[in-house]
């Protein structure tokens, strides 16, 4: 496939997520219990009149999961997130403030992740230490068994920073599933060819391990995005750090649908744009003979 | 490695028949308090003490196994039967219906579950009967988590799709539901037992951190998940160690279902 071609496929992609995906989170929105009552109408200070003017500014939107949905759309294209309940802030704003803060924290906590993960899968591959194996295959087996929650617990009594709260939670997956990765590609009859002609240990990682497991390390990397943004709520709730995972919980506990369907959508759309350039990535690998 | 799994397999029998028999082996109800010994030491009367309130660890230990182990199996048999039915039928009609089901499963993938968890649970009361809030938590696991199994059992049925017995089959006359449920289920067996075992770890864990963050089984029914919120005070925690009982049950159970498990299967 040609690259204007992938593009194209992957903005249809990511626009045809969007709408569905707007267009699940409208109906969620509209059909939840308590969607058409505002709060103001219990309020006795307001009068009968002012109440119906309030019932006919929402009017339309009330009518249909259709209507609505439109009207959703109509305000998103024009960036227009609605209003949260909770924070009584318009959404784009809560966004502009605590995206930044979780990008921050999965991009440190990736940028750890990774080459240890790495660097401890290929030490793995370098040869065979019991001691190596059986404590990293024991560590990484811990972390795997623990909750987020209570490994943010654990950084938080430490007062350890967010993103390596993140990080561990991403490095026993990576190191697990490099290792295996590596395990296999290190038995496959080119490389066992390389190491018997006597090609060095960093020649045959570099040249004959990596291009040939590259396209699956790249789809990890793709998914650690969405295994970093799935901590991110355990992580900042319990850590008090103010992104996007701590404002989905409060919305949560709220009941803050708007807040909520736009904190899915836009992870929804991180996570397929991480995904659609790892494979992009991964098809250059593909292409080239290891 | 087969002495570690017949003993994690021991294991996990004993804590699933501990649980099956919370009410003969507790000591007391889980919801009792001893008002005048809160946060008490192991002892004849509390063998693991006592949490902030007074009630007996053990039994809201054993009572909270019974909630957290056996109804994350009953989550992960509803997300494997769902994988089966869109991932298997999708994979085994093939065309539009398997890019449809595809579709949804990468749209399903794409969100961290956590994110759709708190979604859709938002919209459910959140204040609720304890019972009802164990059937809402565990319910939710399991029509939201088909989706990976799904992609396998998807593969699995196209790929059978093209074998020679399903030709053989088609030959003698089979078609329709007769065909995918004489001869492609029960060849896909391996792959839904496999997908059911993996789940369960991972339901296990989610409902652990929904609980922590007061999202799941509501107090003073006990589960995995709120009984480690009493981590939540970290000076008591140095004084009463006693009080990690439930996180290492949790640890030794999730380890043991992991030992049980391909080893390339958990990472993923």
């Amino acid at each position: 496939m040609t690259w204007p071609r992938r593009l194209l496929r992957l903005c249809a992609r990511l626009l045809l997520t969007a709408l569905l995906g707007g267009f699940l989170g409208a109906t969620l929105v509209r059909l939840a219990p308590g969607f058409s009552f505002d709060e103001r109408e219990l309020d006795p200070r307001y009068s009968r009149e002012s109440i119906e003017r309030m019932r006919a500014a929402g009017g339309a939107e009330r009518r249909s999961v259709l209507a609505f949905y439109a009207g959703y759309l109509r305000n998103l294209f024009s960036g227009n997130l609605g209003e949260s309940r909770a924070y009584r802030r318009p959404v784009s704003q809560l966004f502009s403030e605590r995206v930044p803060v979780t990008l921050k924290s999965m991009g440190v906590a990736l940028l750890i992740a990774w080459p240890a993960g790495l660097g401890l899968a290929l030490l793995w591959s370098g040869g065979r230490n019991h001691t190596y194996e059986l404590v990293t295959t024991l560590a990484s087996g811990a972390l795997l068994c623990l909750p987020s929650a209570v490994l943010a617990l654990f950084f938080l009594y430490m007062d350890g920073p967010v993103a390596l709260a993140m990080a561990v939670v991403i490095l026993p997956r990576v190191f697990r599933f490099a290792r295996n990765l590596i395990t296999e590609t290190g038995a496959m009859p080119h490389v066992l060819c390389a190491s018997a002609k006597g090609v060095s240990r960093a020649g045959i990682v570099w040249r004959h391990l990596l291009p040939v497991a590259a396209p699956q390390l790249l789809a990890l990397a793709g998914v650690s995005v969405s295994m970093a943004l799935g901590a991110s709520i355990p992580i900042e709730v319990i850590c008090d750090s103010p992104g996007i995972g701590q404002l989905a919980w409060h919305a949560a506990q709220s009941r803050d649908l708007l807040v909520l369907v736009n904190v899915t959508l836009f992870v929804a759309l991180v996570t397929l744009l991480a995904n659609s350039l790892a494979d992009a990535a991964g098809g250059v690998f593909e292409r080239q003979p290891a | 490695m087969s002495r570690a799994r017949n003993f994690a397999r021991g294991f996990l029998a004993l804590v699933f028949a501990a649980s099956l028999f919370a009410a003969w082996l507790a000591p007391v109800s889980y919801e009792v308090q001893f008002r005048e010994a809160p946060n008490a030491a192991p002892s004849a009367a509390h063998p693991l003490g006592t949490d902030e309130l007074g009630r007996d660890l053990l039994s809201r230990i054993l009572y909270g196994s019974q909630v957290s182990l056996w109804l994350a199996p009953a989550a992960a048999l509803i997300a494997t039967l769902l994988a089966a039915v869109i991932g298997g039928v999708a994979g085994w009609l093939g065309g539009w219906w398997e890019r449809l089901a595809l579709a949804a499963t990468d749209l399903s993938l794409s969100l961290p579950w956590l994110f759709l968890l708190l979604t859709v649970r938002a919209i459910l009361p959140l204040n609720v009967p304890a019972w009802s809030s164990v059937l809402i938590t565990f319910a939710l696991l399991g029509v939201l988590g088909w989706s990976q199994a799904a992609r396998v059992l998807c593969a699995g049925a196209r790929s059978l799709r093209h074998s020679e017995f399903v030709l053989h089959a088609r030959a003698s006359g089979a078609f329709g539901a007769r065909l995918f449920f004489r001869q492609i289920l029960p060849n896909l067996k391996p792959v839904l037992a496999a997908q059911f075992l993996i789940s369960i770890p991972i339901f296990i864990l989610t409902e652990a951190n929904l609980g922590m963050l007061g999202l799941g089984v509501a107090e003073p029914l006990p589960s995995w998940g709120n009984l480690l919120r009493s981590l939540e005070s970290g000076p008591h925690i140095v004084q009463n160690p006693w009080r990690l009982a439930p996180l290492v049950l949790l640890v030794l159970v999730v380890s043991s279902f992991q030992l049980l498990l391909p080893r390339e299967e958990f990472a993923s």
